[in-house]
């Protein structure tokens, strides 16, 4: 177990970082002094209980939301009141939780629109959307409009999105929710992929533990707003703590994560 | 019996030439509602602008394609005026910000046009000559067309055909199109909110002059509530047809034209006082019947999306 505050760890050059991030809510404290660092060809996973700060850390550091003390860093620089759209363009993308696609644009047009948004050329953005929902499954419904979409299909469209813009960092909000467990470890190859051919560091929160235990080479435990515990997806499973804190909430009752965690 | 044939026929084409003027106007609320979840009041005024800027030309003598670059200007120039004065400083503001402030703008251009005639003119509204001959009428198949009705088809078709190229193929009108459906989440993808606003209004402005231009063809004496009961009217035709989607709204607009046309043309001239009563009747009926747009499709209302 490695003490996530402890800065020998964390403070490496480069990187995506949140630095000792709080953020409270009219005096609750949703987040308290969480540091998380997110470098180039990891996939770090991000886990906890429901309203242990998952969503309210992934906002800081996307800039949809404001840290009340701490930063959010980029490659040295401090970013914490950059707007989505500058962090994006400097190479940081999210899928959300909830779908944003465009309804009544197709599915190929909803990724083409991403890519032109981080200035590719207009052929260039078609070729590589068409290329993405290839990898993602997606090719026969290019066509067709977002809103027609199945659940997971849609989250896969989201996921599209966001690698379109070949960012540098990409922030998954439970991209595998809704996901049948059969296409699972279809997923989990998509998002190795991410990591090994484009080098990028994927930071992925998800409630389906097969996927979190398969994919992540780092896992980083938060529990009512602050680090539980954080390292690697063996010291997790040994970890009783985390699994006390998961089981205490039982926010993954479905799947087999409970088991293995016990 | 060939007399009332010929009449009725006189009649549906009428109702399609105004249908046309309808429909475009349908399009600029269409265009600019997209963007900005916004119903511009003002967009009449626009056209007013265009009217006066054709009356006052006629009475400098200009030519009439001297007369109609010049309207297109006037329009396009105030729609930016507009664009940068009021929807950029409010965009952010709640809808019933924005919409107050379009009512403001409708008064203030009106209020304006009426001040400027009756001081210089000593009157309330100057005839726009230069394109009356668009009033002529040449016969067809015995049925007398008057050449505003073709020009404003040919102008509806081409001003569509060119809109649709514009949204389908073009990476702006990709954007613009994204922006309508979900003006947030457009703007995270890096959109530029000014770039699709900016356009949506320039194009709205170009419409808005080619209207003015159909327009004076056939009510040439232009006052300060020209286009006013026009713009009333399409409103509530864009409202029935769905006004969240440009296409639903544009085909509002036409049905609403073209049913006015029709109603028109068959009430007797003295009974033509019932002519807004028997449309408002109509209009109430559809959306009685089909609340979320008469070409909805069953789609969620606008009452979902704003």
């Amino acid at each position: 177990m490695v003490d996530a505050t402890n800065p020998a760890k964390t403070r490496r050059p480069g990187g995506f970082r949140a630095a000792a991030v709080s953020r409270s809510f009219d005096g609750v404290h949703a987040l308290d002094c969480v540091t998380l660092g997110l470098y180039s060809h990891e996939v770090v996973g991000l886990i906890g209980p429901n309203g242990a700060g998952k969503s309210t850390l992934v906002n800081v550091m996307t800039g949809f939301d404001f840290p009340t003390s701490g930063a959010v860093e980029f490659e040295g620089q401090d970013i914490t009141r950059w707007s989505p759209h500058r962090r994006g363009r400097a190479g940081l993308a999210r899928t959300f939780q909830h779908s944003h696609s465009f309804r009544d644009l197709s599915v190929r047009e909803n990724v083409e629109v991403a890519a032109l948004g981080v200035g590719q050329k207009p052929r260039e953005a078609r070729a590589r959307a068409s290329e993405l929902l290839g990898i993602l499954g997606l090719a026969d419904q290019a066509d067709a409009l977002a809103g027609g979409l199945a659940h997971g299909d849609e989250r896969r469209l989201g996921v599209a999105r966001a690698l379109v813009t070949e960012p540098k960092f990409v922030l998954m909000d439970e991209p595998a929710a809704g996901l049948p467990e059969a296409e699972v470890p279809e997923f989990a190859a998509v998002i190795r992929a991410v990591r090994d051919e484009h080098n990028a560091g994927v930071l992925l929160i998800d409630h389906n533990m097969t996927l979190i235990m398969e994919v992540c080479d780092r896992i980083h435990v938060l529990d009512q707003g602050a680090t539980l515990a954080e390292g690697t997806p063996a010291e997790i499973r040994a970890n009783l703590d985390v699994a006390a804190a998961y089981l205490g909430e039982s926010a993954i009752r479905t799947d087999a994560g409970v088991d293995e965690l016990r | 019996m060939t007399v009332i044939g010929a009449v009725d026929a006189q009649n549906l084409v009428d109702a399609l030439g105004l249908g046309a003027i309808y429909g475009l106007m349908a399009v600029g609320i269409g265009l600019v509602f997209g963007v900005l979840r916004l119903v511009n009041f003002a967009y009449g005024q626009l056209i007013m602008a265009g009217a006066f800027t054709l009356a006052y030309a006629s009475r400098a003598g200009w030519s009439t394609w001297q007369a109609i670059l010049a309207c297109f200007g006037v329009v396009i120039a105030l729609s930016l005026v507009m664009e940068v004065t009021v929807f950029r400083p409010l965009r952010t503001r709640s809808p019933a910000v924005m919409l107050v402030a379009t009512f403001a703008v409708s008064f203030l251009l009106q209020s304006i046009a009426l001040l400027v005639v009756l001081k210089v003119q000593g009157q309330v509204g100057i005839p726009a000559s230069t394109v009356a001959q668009l009033a002529q009428a040449v016969t067809i198949g015995g049925v007398d067309v008057r050449k505003v009705t073709i020009v404003a088809l040919v102008v509806a078709i081409v001003a569509l055909s060119g809109l649709a190229l514009l949204l389908g193929k073009t990476t702006v009108g990709l954007q613009m199109r994204a922006a309508a459906t979900d003006f947030t989440t457009a703007r995270l993808l890096g959109v530029s909110a000014n770039r699709v606003i900016t356009l949506a209004v320039l194009l709205a402005g170009v419409i808005a002059a080619a209207v003015a231009v159909l327009l004076t063809a056939s009510q040439s004496y232009v006052t300060s509530d020209f286009a006013l009961h026009d713009m009333i009217i399409v409103l509530v035709g864009v409202v029935v047809g769905g006004i969240d989607r440009l296409w639903t709204a544009t085909l509002g607009g036409f049905a609403i034209g073209f049913t006015r046309g029709v109603i028109n043309g068959a009430l007797p001239t003295d009974k033509s006082v019932y002519l807004p009563s028997a449309l408002f009747a109509l209009v109430i009926l559809v959306l009685i019947l089909r609340p979320a747009g008469l070409f909805a499709g069953g789609r969620s209302s606008v009452v979902d999306r704003v």
